[in-house]
């Protein structure tokens, strides 16, 4: 357990003579999130002004960079593992990710179908102006 | 007091089951909580990029994100950003280990790397206003000053209190109390940092992508 220094909730204690060895180690740990995040950035950016994909996938292809750059910050940068005193941590994050995709997907959702299905203006006047 | 320190050191080396590992260390707890914070701030941005999301096309003949959004901008302001965040964990590390000079060193690059995407960022806003695309003029332009804006403002929060930590740094010292607002203070800059992985994704690329 010891020999793997994340396996520790952000903030967890340091024991202090282990704290030189760790930061050692630590910054290791940030210098290999930069870098994913730089690729996964500079992709980004190159996918949104490419015309060698499909256009009509690059939303999506632009969103699953997002996540996967996401994964990167909250492993290599916010420290979430899967270490037992983090499992608090995970939880809390799971349901924020719930409520999140909630929002988003629901609003999107709702509001196409509204708009889809909205009458045209010119038949709303008409019914606004019935008797 | 010792023997309790003592065997609470021992339990932290060697992870006792949930059971008999007691009360979690306070640091445990203060960064749970402000991760739930966190979380909080998370979902009522998402509550602004879906309003963002459904505006996006309402731009009442306006200008649209083709015509006002400049990439080159975007790309300056996530690098200054991105670069920030990792010099916010170098700070972490120094003061973990204690190294005073190397914590105020990377707390200055952080600061000024935070200021320099502001500075870009109220410039953007100030040009668009002056051509006419402000909040006012289309439910677009409102949904996305304001969620643009909001992040903003995080970053200015950020920069005010990482002054103030630097302070109580050199006035305080490294004790337990400082130690847990500087942790607070990364987990907060670090979050603010995926925040922006969205809104360039969200607002900028797509708005760009015709």
């Amino acid at each position: 357990m010891i020999d793997a220094p994340y396996d520790l909730a952000p903030g967890d204690v340091l024991i202090l003579d282990k704290a030189g060895r760790m930061a050692a180690s630590g910054f290791g740990v940030y210098t290999i999130g930069l870098i994913l995040a730089v690729i996964l950035t500079a992709t980004s950016f190159w996918v949104a002004n490419t015309s060698l994909l499909w256009a009509l996938g690059v939303p999506m292809g632009l969103v699953v960079l997002a996540i996967a750059q996401m994964g990167v910050h909250l492993v290599f940068f916010l420290h979430i593992t899967t270490a037992p005193d983090n499992t608090n941590n995970v939880l809390a994050l799971a349901f924020g990710v719930l409520i999140v995709f909630l929002v988003v997907v629901g609003s999107l959702w709702i509001m196409t179908d509204l708009n889809t299905n909205m009458m045209p203006p010119a038949e709303m006047m008409n019914m606004h102006n019935r008797p | 007091m010792n023997v309790a320190v003592a065997v609470y050191d021992v339990k932290q080396d060697t992870f006792a089951p949930a059971s008999e590992a007691g009360p979690a260390p306070k640091r445990v707890v203060v960064a749970f909580g402000f991760w739930v914070f966190l979380l909080s701030d998370i979902v009522m941005f998402s509550a602004l990029f879906a309003a963002y999301a459904v505006l996006v096309r309402a731009t009442a003949g306006g200008p649209t994100g083709v015509q006002l959004f400049n990439q080159v901008n975007v790309a300056i302001e996530t690098a200054c950003l991105l670069i920030s965040s990792y010099t916010c964990g170098m700070m972490s590390l120094a003061v973990s280990t204690r190294r005073r000079a190397d914590t105020y060193m990377f707390a200055l690059i952080t600061f000024v790397l935070g200021a320099a995407f502001l500075y870009i960022e109220v410039h953007e806003f100030a040009d668009m206003i002056a051509r006419g695309a402000t909040p006012q003029r289309s439910a677009f332009l409102s949904a996305f000053f304001t969620v643009v804006g909001c992040h903003g403002l995080h970053v200015t929060a950020g920069l005010i209190w990482l002054a103030v930590m630097m302070a109580q740094v050199a006035i305080k010292g490294f004790r337990p109390s400082v130690d847990r607002r500087l942790l607070c203070f990364a987990l907060f800059w670090h979050a603010l940092d995926i925040i922006w992985i969205w809104l360039f994704t969200a607002v900028y690329l797509m708005g760009v992508h015709p």
